[in-house]
């Protein structure tokens, strides 16, 4: 029984290590001085849908991102992995979208890719620590959502078994095909690269990236069609214009503050025992300990 | 609902919901959705409820996705709130962008504060009289963003538990109890997720109501590092908590994560130890009685916020800490 799995993936700064160097002068964010990375939660998605892959011969995994242009390489990493093939939905049309107009503009082009049994997303972006596009794309395309997953326990024709990791628990779920499943972080992690399809999918590139290269990459997928990256615009995608972007977004945002702690009168202590001593007996007179 | 009790984070957010109530001149009404829910209502009304609308139904407990959204939506269909709030648990982050979708509203995740307030779009020449705000860091913490949905209604925003205080209204106040149609919401194809099996714990570590709080951070540089701090715990007689680069990094569990997208706590005593204080982390601590940073960098943001700051390596001021406490204490 062969599967055929979505798995929705997307580009982050990474916000996790932010440097000193990621604040510009102003005090805004220097998106440039972040790497770029794999959504970490998406890698967990990834990696079940191949443990699927592995184990019901003949499945077959798609990635999906949106982003600006270098997001394919979220797909080619993907690729690296163990995935079959991807989509890269990328256009100006999209720019501005908060969660609502991403959830639609993804479910458009998962409508377009048709055929599939499941969608497996990570749980939620480092940055946007949000998680509604993955139980949003569920609404949209009428599908029931299994969130917080850790777990796939079993797949037949029918239906999924799923372990779910909440606050204070686990839970067991059943859901019928097609079905949504987002990813807690608390999953297996992903494998890492297979050094024989790095050399098979180093050249994959989307059509963007081949007319910037040299004359040889625009023939180079006339043999090898594995290699081409399947690039949407909006207009290869069935949409109402109305829900896309900034004018299909209901949030928006008003202000945005760069972080100005407060400071607080503090003691600075360099750490010698002396000074070490006295704290402690401080915080002991005073109730704070003890 | 938790064991028959109305969850923490759900009076919270009916205390929050009071105070924007009454600044808009509104009721406050709730939703409550399980089964055998007699009396819940009695619950709710201390916190300042005036409706509590009760769906009692045995297809809504356990909770699955699709029958709660089928309620809420039909429910929110025909009421037409302007605001609604949930709790930030895998529950709402589940329910919540599921129900914006069906409504086409927006949603704010993790807010950690809502505030009522003036909108004026230039552009389009037109001001919007009070809106809800809401508040939450975003980018990692780098940012505090002020989001706001002029058009959709409701405005929807989820808020973890912890972030608001919980506070009686008024015990005596009344609301009205009205129990839902389920059967006019539910559909058949709305019951296709089954739970085979649940297992639901205690919260092993209990770091939310904790007095005293010795945290680590990315800058503890391994997990075998963190032992130091669990020693100065036990010590003092408090929890071990952690930044979320931490958990991240798997040094610790997420259950012991302080933070916008971990607990918030309010101990007497936060030791912050290789934390840099990024905001989604002080979010969840700015408000300790007192706080205490250890960090190699003079010039680490949680500096700003500490009382005391002892710049060097935690490695090895925790052990003298521990020292001069055995020495010191009785």
């Amino acid at each position: 029984m062969g599967l055929k799995i979505i798995v929705l993936a997307k580009q982050v700064p990474d916000t996790r290590n932010v440097g000193k160097d990621a604040m510009k002068a102003d005090g805004t964010v220097n998106r440039a001085a972040l790497p770029a990375i794999f959504n970490p939660e998406d890698l967990n998605a990834l990696e079940q849908a191949l443990r699927l892959k592995d184990i019901h011969k003949g499945s077959t995994v798609t990635l999906l991102t949106m982003g600006p242009g270098r997001a394919a390489d979220i797909i080619r990493e993907g690729l690296y992995r163990g995935a079959d093939n991807g989509f890269l939905l990328t256009d100006r049309a999209f720019a501005g979208s908060d969660t609502l107009a991403t959830s639609y503009a993804l479910s458009c082009a998962i409508r377009k890719i048709k055929d599939y049994d499941l969608i497996i997303a990570g749980r939620q972006a480092i940055d946007g620590d949000t998680a509604q596009v993955g139980p949003q794309v569920a609404e949209k395309l009428g599908l029931p959502q299994i969130t917080y997953a850790e777990d796939i326990l079993s797949a037949d024709k029918k239906k999924i078994v799923v372990k779910r990791r909440l606050e204070r628990g686990v839970e067991t779920v059943e859901a019928p095909f097609p079905c949504v499943i987002t990813v807690n972080g608390s999953a297996a992690s992903c494998r890492p690269r297979a050094a024989k399809l790095i050399m098979k999918y180093k050249h994959a590139r989307t059509i963007s990236e081949r007319q910037n290269q040299s004359e040889d990459y625009i023939d180079l997928t006339a043999d090898r069609p594995y290699l081409n990256i399947q690039e949407w615009s909006v207009n290869d995608i069935e949409t109402d214009h109305q829900w896309l972007g900034l004018t299909g977004s209901p949030t928006k945002v008003k202000t945005i503050e760069n972080v100005v702690f407060q400071a607080k009168e503090s003691k600075v202590l360099s750490g010698t025992d002396a000074e070490i001593e006295e704290l402690i007996k401080e915080l002991i007179v005073n109730h704070t300990i003890g | 609902m938790d064991e028959g009790k109305v969850a923490d984070v759900s009076l919270e957010l009916l205390t929050k919901g009071r105070t924007l109530a009454t600044r808009l001149n509104c009721k406050l009404e709730a939703v409550v959705l399980g089964h055998k829910l007699k009396g819940v209502e009695d619950q709710m009304f201390p916190y300042g409820a005036d409706i509590v609308h009760i769906g009692d139904d045995a297809r809504l407990d356990p909770y699955t996705t699709l029958p709660h959204a089928a309620v809420i939506n039909g429910l929110f269909t025909e009421q037409k709130p302007q605001i609604a709030l949930l709790g930030a648990s895998t529950m709402g982050r589940d329910l919540g962008p599921r129900v914006s979708s069906a409504l086409v509203s927006g949603l704010t995740a993790d807010c950690t504060a809502l505030e009522i307030g003036d909108h004026e779009d230039k552009k389009a020449g037109k001001v919007y009289k009070d809106l809800l705000y809401q508040i939450r860091p975003a980018f990692g913490g780098n940012i505090v963003a002020t989001i706001i949905n002029p058009d959709c209604r409701p405005q929807m925003a989820t808020v973890r538990e912890g972030v608001m205080k919980k506070e009686i209204f008024s015990a005596g106040h009344k609301g009205k109890a009205v129990q839902l149609d389920v059967n006019k919401y539910l559909k058949p194809e709305d019951v296709v997720v089954k739970v085979i099996e649940r297992h639901m714990e205690k919260s092993r570590v209990n770091i939310k109501n904790s007095s005293i709080i010795v945290s680590g951070g990315y800058g503890m540089g391994s997990k075998e590092n963190f032992r130091v701090l669990y020693d100065l715990a036990e010590v003092l007689g408090g929890e071990v908590g952690a930044s979320r680069a931490a958990v991240d990094a798997g040094y610790v569990d997420h259950d012991r994560q302080v933070g916008q997208t971990g607990i918030t706590v309010r101990p007497k005593l936060y030791i912050a130890c290789g934390i840099s204080g990024q905001i989604q982390h002080t979010a969840g601590m700015e408000e300790s009685s007192m706080v205490i940073a250890i960090n190699n960098d003079p010039n680490a943001p949680i500096n700003k916020i500490a009382d005391y700051v002892i710049t060097g390596d935690v490695m090895e001021i925790i052990p003298r800490m521990i020292k001069y406490y055995k020495k010191n204490s009785k």
